[in-house]
């Protein structure tokens, strides 16, 4: 043990310290990043959804059995499902119909029916509903032909769909359209050529090809129907029983301080949302591993 | 009436844009027929015409007797082969195949039949159960013309088939395409940018130009007594010279080459000439000229030669390099021009890319 072989690695040391530190902040800041994304994925998404699965669980099964026994809870469920079938037939229909005239058709003012496409993601649910209020409640431009033809729409399911179509559509749209650009014409053609009619070519050429986004934008959809508050909160005069939807349940359990009821059905109304798309994107991983090999 | 194609006075227009031109032409039964031409010259849109793809604003089309006005691309059962293959993605090469007899209802086990024939026919039995994007190019485009050519046609309308593939497969699919209608003679319609898949598998020659036909003949017609300027610019390389006529002959500086006994004294001219239609000579000679060897570009089994005139204009000759004897840059020779195609200049020049076609 000399002095010189303690001094020795003290230069090559002091070379490298530099590198070293670079590395080492480099791998701080990446770090710290993923732990930034971590934390707010966390903080915002898991916890809060922990947090009311917690308090749903709380209080026991009773609970939970009495509110799935409340005939208003039972209702408020049937609306919801209801609107949320309507509203995803609807949606995936109109949605590809508007995705193929927007990806294919090259008219006038597309560019402009593009946008507005993506207005209802901007303009708040609150605003959609006073809309629907000032077009088809008392007064408003379509209200009297709907009350000649007997037919109620504000205060009433027509109403409460047609806000959550409004609202849910361009997450159809934004999925599929982009799919159909990419796809171009030319399989299309080539169908016809090979004597597909129209119909047969867009069942077995063009569904097959945006299929995954056409799912992943409906059960978006579904998801978002499932949820929405404002706008059905708006026109659908919130009468228990007969025009609440699952989502109004919830806002009201919180009113009436039945806090356990409102969480059960909101951690229900969460389950749903989740495992639909947990379950879309299993079935589309499956399906690529099949398409891959 | 023919059993090919007949396109009479066919008009097509994109806006205010005209594709095509007043076209009138026949692809003969059982035989190839080439539409030649630049890119934007209005075939792509003759052909797309044909299958049903764009609607013609004036012109009648017949195939095998039959006027195809106001039917539906299905209705019209041509086989169409497109430049990017166009299979479906999502199917394997034995659906794609398959498709053309399963929309038609085919009954089932004349569709296996019909699908195992074709696919041993264009070699790809094995990959039968594979999808189109773990195939080549090359493979593809087999499946491709498998494909169009699995419901029997009656008639095959091939756009660019061998445009995206590299030089070597092209070659190859090119020669196999040949053999292929050989065996089945089914009538077929060839779009093309690129002359010498045109000279090598075409009976018959049209040639477009701005939405036009230029010139419609057989391969040798089209290389050999090229109809207009364009023509003889388009088909194969070609140098232009320009001069002034007098006697029968295009003069330029002391230089002058024979071919313009169709034109008056006086007229300016464009002369034509192949690079490989140029002799060059160490001594002068009656019909030859002085020219200067300006560079020399070696291809192996011949040279590349680039010759400035007397009067500054330049030639490209290409020769056999045991012709050449020796010659190369800074040599003083004397060229001899043959076979030049002479055209009246109407004070229109050639496009400036024409004489610089490659070969």
């Amino acid at each position: 043990m000399s002095a010189s072989h303690v001094s020795a690695p003290a230069p090559s040391e002091a070379v490298r310290s530099p590198r070293l530190s670079e590395t080492a902040s480099r791998r701080l800041v990446h770090g710290g990043l993923t732990a930034t994304a971590l934390l707010y994925v966390g903080l915002l998404v898991v916890a809060p959804l922990i947090g009311i699965a917690v308090a749903a669980a709380k209080p026991g099964w009773s609970t939970w059995s009495a509110t799935f026994a409340d005939p208003d809870a039972r209702h408020a469920y049937l609306v919801t499902g209801v609107i949320t079938l309507e509203t995803i037939v609807v949606t995936a229909v109109l949605g590809v119909v508007v995705a193929l005239v927007l990806a294919r058709d090259r008219f006038a003012g597309r560019s402009l029916v593009s946008a507005v496409v993506n207005l209802p993601l901007a303009v708040s649910p609150v605003i959609v509903g006073l809309a629907a209020v000032l077009l088809f409640g008392r007064g408003g431009w379509f209200e009297p032909w709907f009350t000649a033809h007997g037919i109620q729409v504000i205060f009433a399911l027509p109403s409460m769909v047609l806000v959550t179509v409004f609202i849910c559509i361009p997450f159809v749209i934004r999925e599929v359209a982009p799919l159909l650009e990419e796809l171009g014409t030319e399989e299309e053609e080539a169908a016809r050529t090979l004597g597909a009619s129209p119909f047969q070519t867009f069942l077995r050429v063009t569904l097959p090809n945006i299929r995954w986004g056409l799912l992943y934008g409906v059960a978006l959809s579904t998801a978002r129907a499932l949820g929405e508050v404002g706008a059905v909160l708006i026109v659908s005069g919130t009468i228990a029983g007969h025009t609440e939807t699952a989502t109004l349940y919830v806002l009201r359990a919180f009113d009436e301080s039945k806090d356990a009821s409102g969480y059960v059905v909101a951690v229900t109304l969460a389950l749903v949302s989740i495992l639909l798309l947990a379950g879309i994107e299993i079935f589309k991983r499956k399906e690529e591993k099949v398409l891959s090999t | 009436m023919s059993r090919g194609i007949v396109i009479e006075n066919l008009t097509k227009s994109f806006g205010s844009f005209l594709a095509v031109d007043d076209v009138t032409f026949e692809a003969q039964e059982g035989k190839i027929t080439a539409l030649l031409g630049p890119s934007g010259s209005g075939k792509s849109t003759v052909l797309r015409t044909i299958a049903g793809l764009e609607r013609a604003n004036a012109g009648r089309i017949w195939v095998d007797g039959e006027e195809q006005g106001g039917k539906s691309p299905q209705e019209r059962r041509l086989g169409f082969v497109f430049q990017h293959y166009a299979l479906f993605r999502h199917m394997t090469v034995q659906q794609n195949v398959t498709f053309g007899l399963a929309v038609r209802k085919a009954p089932k086990p004349e569709r296996r039949k019909r699908v195992s024939e074709l696919l041993d026919l264009v070699g790809l039995a094995y990959f039968a159960d594979r999808y189109p994007d773990q195939l080549s190019g090359g493979q593809r485009q087999r499946v491709a013309l498998a494909r169009a050519l699995a419901p029997r046609p009656k008639v095959l309308l091939l756009d660019e088939p061998f445009g995206a593939l590299d030089a070597r497969v092209r070659q190859e699919l090119r020669r196999w395409l040949d053999d292929l209608h050989r065996e089945l003679g089914v009538t077929s319609l060839l779009v093309t940018h690129d002359q010498e898949e045109a000279l090598e598998l075409a009976n018959q020659v049209v040639v477009m130009r701005q939405g036009k036909v230029e010139q419609i003949g057989t391969p040798e017609q089209i290389y050999n007594q090229p109809a207009t300027p364009f023509v003889a610019g388009f088909v194969g390389a070609s140098n232009v010279l320009r001069g002034v006529v007098w006697e029968g002959h295009v003069h330029f500086g002391r230089a002058a080459v024979a071919g313009a006994h169709h034109l008056d004294d006086g007229l300016r001219a464009h002369a034509f000439i192949r690079p490989h239609d140029i002799e060059l000579t160490r001594a002068p000679g009656d019909l030859s000229f002085p020219v200067t060897v300006e560079r020399r570009t070696n291809l192996g089994w011949m040279s590349k030669l680039h010759l400035r005139l007397e009067d500054g204009q330049m030639l490209t000759a290409e020769l056999p390099n045991e012709e050449i004897m020796g010659i190369g840059p800074g040599d003083h020779v004397h060229a001899n021009l043959r076979n030049a195609k002479v055209f009246s200049r109407n004070g229109q020049d050639p496009q400036p890319d024409q004489e610089l076609a490659a070969v």
